[in-house]
């Protein structure tokens, strides 16, 4: 539904975003994930027609977004970073108009301004100017504004942001929910909300992709993925780690002391799952085990591991 | 049509959802009689028509036009709702014309609060009301004319102020386009054409023939070209910075 092509924005001598390529799909929540400055705003500015590309095509639900925007920008509901509104209306006011300026009229803008403040639970604060109110509701005035018209394609740039944890899950469950009908892109900062509601997840850097698949594969690029946690009295220590060490599914190990306790991880070898071995060792030597787990992979280190900016130069020069 | 009502309609409400409007109304209403009255010594002339008041329309829009125009589009740029704005399914000349049109028809509602002098003067004696009639006419469409203006060079900025003064000072060389002060500058090396061409663009000119009574044609395309060209290159701005981001 969202078919992004060659994809190039440059300002003056900067290059924001060099020629991105991506397509996301019905039914897909896509995670739009980089570093500040990386091109995510900007690359969500120029599929809404906010910002016109210097090269490239952006076409959404078929519409091309240069040539044909009005019919892209009617396919799209948009939640631009920061959730901008007319501070001086009250959220039904501006909700209103919204409806009205996408088309709808009368009892038809009544229902869809009625179910969009459902669904974003505004109802308590409809008749507030929106300047007075917290950031949180004004978020949601933001994504109620997105919804209203019932897009086949969400762009939200980063639609938890300033919320609390309640209202972090609640945006986050209305997402899911829709997510089914409709094609999704979020930008987050935030990388549990990758692992909470996103398909599939992208990283960009200097204006590239640098990693495109589901925060499942993510995650296994990791080299926390399948890595092993004990933690045991100190004064097992030396023991315990020679015998880790020297399992054929353990690669490396790290330790930390922290008063009487001792942590070990071990890190596997590719493909191994040092977790059966070391469940089975620490049974069969008896260990006082305080604490056990295996770990999926860690998304904070990906991401650190392949937005430094030497691996998309990397990859720039690769390309 | 249907796209430029919407717009339209919030902006207009939006100057009275905040003190703006009141405050505009009652300095522009005050300023009109203090001007009338007190500079122009309207019951000294002991005339009984409105030409004094109508005389300094010229000068005070100079400034309170450009109030109005400053924020139209600097504000939504600086506060981000530019961006929900130009990412609706609206044509951008749709938005440009409807934004434009309720900022027209805020300083209509202004003008028209002016009319008690115009009662007063009816009441004193027998003014020409054809050429009170045809004043209004020019005065508001003197006011359209610095208002596309100054919506365009608004366009152009995120910063309010200079929003304004430069509106200011290009509706100063507009208004006073016919005066020595502005055609000296040509007279030494531009061709005669050119110097008539400038001199034809003078407000004032076109503000005075109307509110003599006459409203000519030309005087009429001559505002609403003036209008349109502005607004076009309203809508060329705002394009660009697309672009140029």
């Amino acid at each position: 539904m969202i078919e992004i092509e060659g994809l190039t924005k440059r300002f003056g001598p900067y290059t924001a975003v060099s020629n991105l390529t991506l397509t996301v799909n019905k039914g897909e929540v896509l995670g739009f994930l980089g570093p500040n400055g990386a091109g995510k705003s900007t690359t969500m500015k120029m599929v809404t027609g906010y910002l016109a590309a210097t090269a490239g095509r952006v076409r959404v639900c078929g519409h091309d977004v240069e040539t044909d925007e009005l019919a892209a920008q009617a396919a799209i509901g948009y939640l631009p970073e920061g959730a901008p509104a007319y501070g001086d209306m009250t959220a039904r006011l501006f909700l209103e108009f919204i409806a009205r300026v996408r088309g709808f009229g009368g009892a038809d803008a009544k229902a869809r301004v009625a179910a969009a403040v459902e669904k974003t639970e505004l109802e308590g604060v409809l008749d507030q100017p929106i300047e007075t109110l917290s950031k949180g509701f004004k978020r949601r005035v933001g994504l109620a504004q997105a919804i209203l018209h019932d897009p086949p394609v969400l762009i939200m740039d980063e639609p938890t942001d300033g919320l609390d944890p309640n209202q972090k899950f609640a945006v986050r469950n209305l997402i899911r929910g829709m997510a089914k009908e409709k094609a999704i892109i979020i930008s987050t900062h935030l990388l549990e909300e990758v692992d909470a509601i996103c398909t599939r997840a992208v990283i960009i850097d200097c204006g590239q992709i640098v990693a495109d698949g589901t925060p499942a594969e993510l995650l296994a690029r990791s080299r926390y993925h399948n890595a092993v946690t004990i933690v045991l009295p100190a004064t097992m220590q030396a023991g315990a780690l020679m015998k880790i060490k020297n399992l054929a599914s353990v690669a490396t190990t790290d330790i930390a002391i922290a008063g009487d306790i001792v942590t070990i991880t071990a890190f596997p070898r590719k493909n191994a799952l040092p977790i059966e071995d070391i469940s089975a060792l620490a049974v069969r030597e008896q260990w006082d085990v305080k604490e056990l787990h295996a770990e999926a992979g860690r998304l904070d280190e990906v991401f650190r591991a392949i937005t430094t900016h030497d691996a998309a130069r990397t990859k720039a020069s690769a390309a | 049509m249907k796209h430029i009502w919407p717009i339209f309609r919030r902006e207009f409400a939006a100057y009275f959802a905040t003190p703006l409007a009141y405050v505009f109304i009652v300095i522009f209403l005050f300023a009109m009689g203090a001007f009338t009255f007190y500079v122009g010594h309207f019951y000294d002339n002991s005339i009984a028509d409105l030409s004094v008041f109508f005389g300094f329309h010229p000068w005070l829009y100079l400034f309170l036009v450009p109030a109005i125009s400053m924020r139209l589009w600097a504000e939504e740029r600086r506060t981000g709702t530019m961006e929900l704005l130009l990412t609706l399914p609206v044509p951008l000349w749709a938005t440009v014309t409807g934004k434009y049109l309720a900022a027209w028809a805020f300083i209509a509602v202004a003008l028209a609060l002016t009319f008690p002098i115009w009662i007063t003067v009816n009441y004193l004696g027998n003014p020409d009301n054809g050429v009170i009639v045809a004043s209004y006419v020019g005065s508001l469409l003197m006011a359209g004319a610095y208002l596309a203006i100054g919506a365009c060079i608004s366009a152009t900025t995120n910063n309010q102020v200079i929003a304004f003064v430069v509106t200011v000072v290009v509706c100063f060389l507009f208004c006073v386009s016919g005066a020595p002060l502005v055609l000296d500058f040509f007279r030494a090396w531009a061709p005669l054409a050119l110097i008539n061409a400038i001199s034809s663009f003078s407000f004032l000119t076109h503000f005075q023939a109307i509110s003599q009574g006459v409203i000519d044609l030309r005087d009429l395309i001559f505002f609403f070209s003036l209008i349109a060209l502005f607004l076009t290159a309203n809508v060329v701005v705002v394009d660009l910075k697309k672009s140029v981001g």
